[in-house]
């Protein structure tokens, strides 16, 4: 009893019933939208980046990460492709020889932080959440371990730590939000020691982007990456070459992830509310035909036997006659003889 | 004594339970790996490659193959198909032992097994397809139990149970396809979700109504190709009407499946049609799918209706193994072959022979678990006692 | 939280989240009133 209440009001939760049932504010909310508002983000812009790895050590010391393999003013690590994983949340890779440009071009990769995640909305736990401050944050606490995050993202940031027979976690970037709820940059913003990396809210980061490019056309490509990636990323980046020679995919579109499964999620109350109807009329179909059957055998045999009947009373009854006209005869046979054997005797009598 | 011990040890190492025995053992010893040294002890599964073969082929196949069970029984029960009746009962066994196994499978993919409840009594992640497909697959699971129940009822003399759950067989039937339909087509819309990593001929708006119309081709397959072996090996446990209708039911399913096979065939086109894809057929992708499309969809629709057309048995018995290859392919390459297609070889994935073994070491325990039923309880016959119906 | 949804992703937890108690209640209201039209059929 008290676990299904339980488990009723949980369900409750889940549809944000408990509160908001009826709240007007519902009625007219889906039609666009536009993220948090305020909400913070950070912009790279790959003509500032020195390349010094900064970042990456900022990184792995406020979020107490282990040693990395190579110390991080190692710089030759750079020109190796390297990606994130549970112990690096943060990696910046070295792109050589661009036409017109004579020094290398940066990367830094970590998570993007959409505005619609990709991997909140495939998680069958919410174990991920868009924060209204920008971060996306994960709750080990509830997380099964099925990994359909990292099926889902788009950028391949969530990473698992596959060596933990039992408590694996999803590890990723959380934009420092601890440390943004306190009023502090996130680690890599913090020690950057250019302007390669600039926080603050989205929306001004964005009209910082614009004005860099407008002020600077020669120098950057016009195009922001993340303003409308998957439907917008809290991370933004400005570069100077086309984002594709930095491994950075152009082709990902702007429909943000929740979309992409909107339309077989909505497919599911229809097959759940008209299967039944459909099944049963077919399941009455088959069965009325099998009563049709069934009533048309029993007048076949009916008849049948009806006919067998008829013709059999019919044989009986000439049967019958027959009999009986044998039997008249029998006795208009015996009455002539007795009439002629009266008439004899007469005869016999009279003479 | 040791002659009577020999005896018995003689009868016990068959060369099946000998074969068996050696892949639990096996089975087992990896188990103990995986839950000790986590799945990097086990798997090549990396950052770019969450998901393998215990995905790909525990979880995709095993339930696409177990389909048998709302094939069969919508066929018989709601279409009225009543002469295809004593293939009910061993495709509903099979596909409760594969849904069994798929659950059990997951228990090694996921990190923290204990936890598959959590998405229904813990937080529910709504917009998941994910979450779709588990609770479909939990109650499914469920319907399966009790519409197998029955005949463990009949074995077990308990005769009140049985009347009550035999009452409820249109209900659970009709739960079933509702069910079936959900989750078949929410395993293929759990790849809606990644455009950029599912190559393009695979990916489609569609992708859901592929994976349960392939389902349905393989429920119809299983039927035959298990039905093919249980005569093969378990003759002597079937009953005469078994064996009257093992060839209705091979010609019948048989047609069927050749007929929706090529209603796939004609969605499939019409997928590359939709999404113009056309000019990827000249890659090397494109001609890997026109070996799927070809070779393993319009030949068993074609050889299916051969066989249909000519009354040949062993060419229907062995067009549902290509039709079942069909579906594995299918699955392999949405899931494996054909995702992550942007990555360099470097970071392919190729599954590591312990995560086969343990793929083997589960099919195995359900081809025991199979045998131990089927020679036990009245799955292949009608039990003597309760020939009214069921 | 003031009532809004700012993300789609919200909006569609909670449409997904009263979607799947409808479902629910659904099935069982289907099955109730499948009950309630052929109650007095004979046979």
């Amino acid at each position: 009893m008290s676990i299904s209440r339980r488990k009723f009001l949980g369900w409750m939760g889940a549809a944000g019933l408990g509160t908001a049932f009826g709240s007007p504010a519902h009625a007219a909310a889906n039609k666009h939208f536009k993220g948090y508002p305020e909400s913070l983000g950070v912009l790279f812009d790959n003509m500032l980046c020195i390349g010094c790895r900064n970042c990456e050590a900022g990184c792995n010391k406020v979020n107490e990460l282990p040693p990395p393999d190579r110390p991080f003013d190692d710089l030759t690590v750079l020109s190796k492709k390297r990606r994130t994983n549970t112990k690096v949340f943060t990696v910046v890779n070295r792109y050589d020889h661009f036409k017109g440009i004579k020094n290398p071009l940066f990367r830094k990769i970590q998570c993007n932080h959409c505005l619609e995640p990709a991997c909140a909305s495939a998680c069958f736990v919410r174990a991920f959440t868009k924060t209204k401050e920008g971060p996306v944050t994960y709750d080990p606490s509830v997380c099964v371990g099925c990994r359909y995050c990292m099926i889902a993202c788009p950028f391949e940031i969530p990473t698992y730590e596959y060596d933990e027979p039992l408590t694996p976690r999803i590890r990723k970037c959380t934009m420092c939000q601890p440390r943004i709820i306190d009023g502090k940059l996130p680690g890599c913003v913090e020690i950057c020691p250019t302007e390669a990396l600039s926080f603050g809210k989205r929306g001004d980061l964005i009209k910082i982007a614009r004005e860099r490019i407008k002020k600077y056309p020669d120098r950057y490509v016009d195009h922001i990456y993340g303003e409308h990636e998957m439907g917008g990323t809290s991370w933004l980046y400005l570069s100077g070459v086309p984002f594709k020679e930095l491994a950075m995919r152009e082709d990902l579109g702007v429909t943000p992830a929740p979309e992409l499964t909107a339309g077989a999620l909505s497919a599911v109350p229809m097959v759940a509310g008209l299967w039944p109807v459909l099944l049963t009329g077919l399941y009455a179909v088959s069965k009325r035909k099998e009563k049709i059957a069934k009533i048309e055998q029993q007048q076949a045999i009916a008849s049948t036997l009806e006919k067998a009947n008829a013709e059999a009373e019919s044989k009986l009854s000439k049967a019958l006659a027959k009999a009986q006209k044998e039997k008249a005869a029998a006795i208009s046979k015996e009455v002539k003889k007795a009439l002629e054997e009266a008439k004899k005797t007469q005869e016999k009598e009279g003479s | 004594m040791s002659e009577k011990a020999a005896a018995a040890s003689k009868s016990f190492f068959t060369p099946f339970n000998v074969v068996a025995g050696i892949i639990v053992i096996i089975g087992l010893i990896l188990t103990a790996l995986r839950f000790t040294g986590g799945l990097a002890a086990v798997t090549n599964l990396s950052d770019y490659n969450p998901w393998g073969i215990w995905i790909g082929f525990d979880l995709l196949v095993g339930v696409a193959l177990a389909a048998g069970g709302f094939v069969t029984s919508a066929a018989v029960y709601l279409f009225g198909m009543k002469r295809y009746h004593s293939a009910v009962r061993p495709a509903i066994l099979t596909g409760f032992l594969g849904y069994a196994l798929v659950v059990l499978a997951l228990n090694y993919d996921v990190g923290r097994p204990w936890r598959l409840p959590y998405p229904f009594v813990i937080q529910q992640g709504t917009t998941s397809v994910l979450f779709e497909v588990a609770a479909c697959v939990a109650l499914y699971l469920a319907v399966l139990f009790i519409e197998f129940s029955p005949a463990a009822l009949e074995w077990l003399g308990l005769r009140k149970a049985r009347r009550i759950v035999v009452k409820l067989t249109l209900l659970l039937t009709i739960f079933g396809v509702v069910l079936s339909t959900l989750h078949q087509s929410s395993l293929g819309a759990l790849f809606l979700i990644a455009p950029s990593k599912l190559h393009p001929l695979w990916y489609s708006p569609y992708i859901p109504i592929y994976f349960f119309i392939t389902s349905i081709i393989a429920g119809l397959s299983m039927v035959i190709f298990e039905s093919t072996l249980s005569y093969r090996y378990l003759s002597h446990k079937m009953d005469e009407t078994h064996l009257k209708e093992k060839n209705d039911v091979t010609l019948g399913f048989g047609k069927a499946a050749s007929y929706v096979l090529a209603g796939y065939f004609a969605i499939k086109v019409i997928g590359i049609s939709a999404g113009n894809h056309w000019h990827l057929l000249g890659t090397s992708y494109g001609l890997w799918f026109l070996v799927e499309l070809f070779g393993f969809v319009a030949l068993p629709c074609f050889l299916y209706a051969v066989g249909v057309r000519d009354k040949n048995l062993k060419l229907i018995r062995w067009t549902a193994v290509l039709a079942l290859l069909g579906i594995i392919l299918n699955r392999f390459n949405v899931c494996l072959i054909a995702f992550n297609w942007h990555l360099p070889s470097s970071e392919r994935y190729f599954p590591h022979w312990m995560e086969i073994g343990i793929s083997v070491f589960i099919v195995t325990i359900g081809v025991i678990f199979y045998k131990f039923i089927v020679t036990r309880m009245p799955i292949l016959y009608k039990h003597p006692e309760y020939s009214d119906s069921h | 939280m003031d009532g809004t949804f700012y993300t789609l992703q919200e909006f569609m937890t909670y449409t997904e989240g009263v979607t799947y108690i409808l479902i629910l209640a659904i099935l069982l209201g289907m099955l109730g009133f499948w009950i309630f039209l052929v109650e007095r059929d004979e046979n």
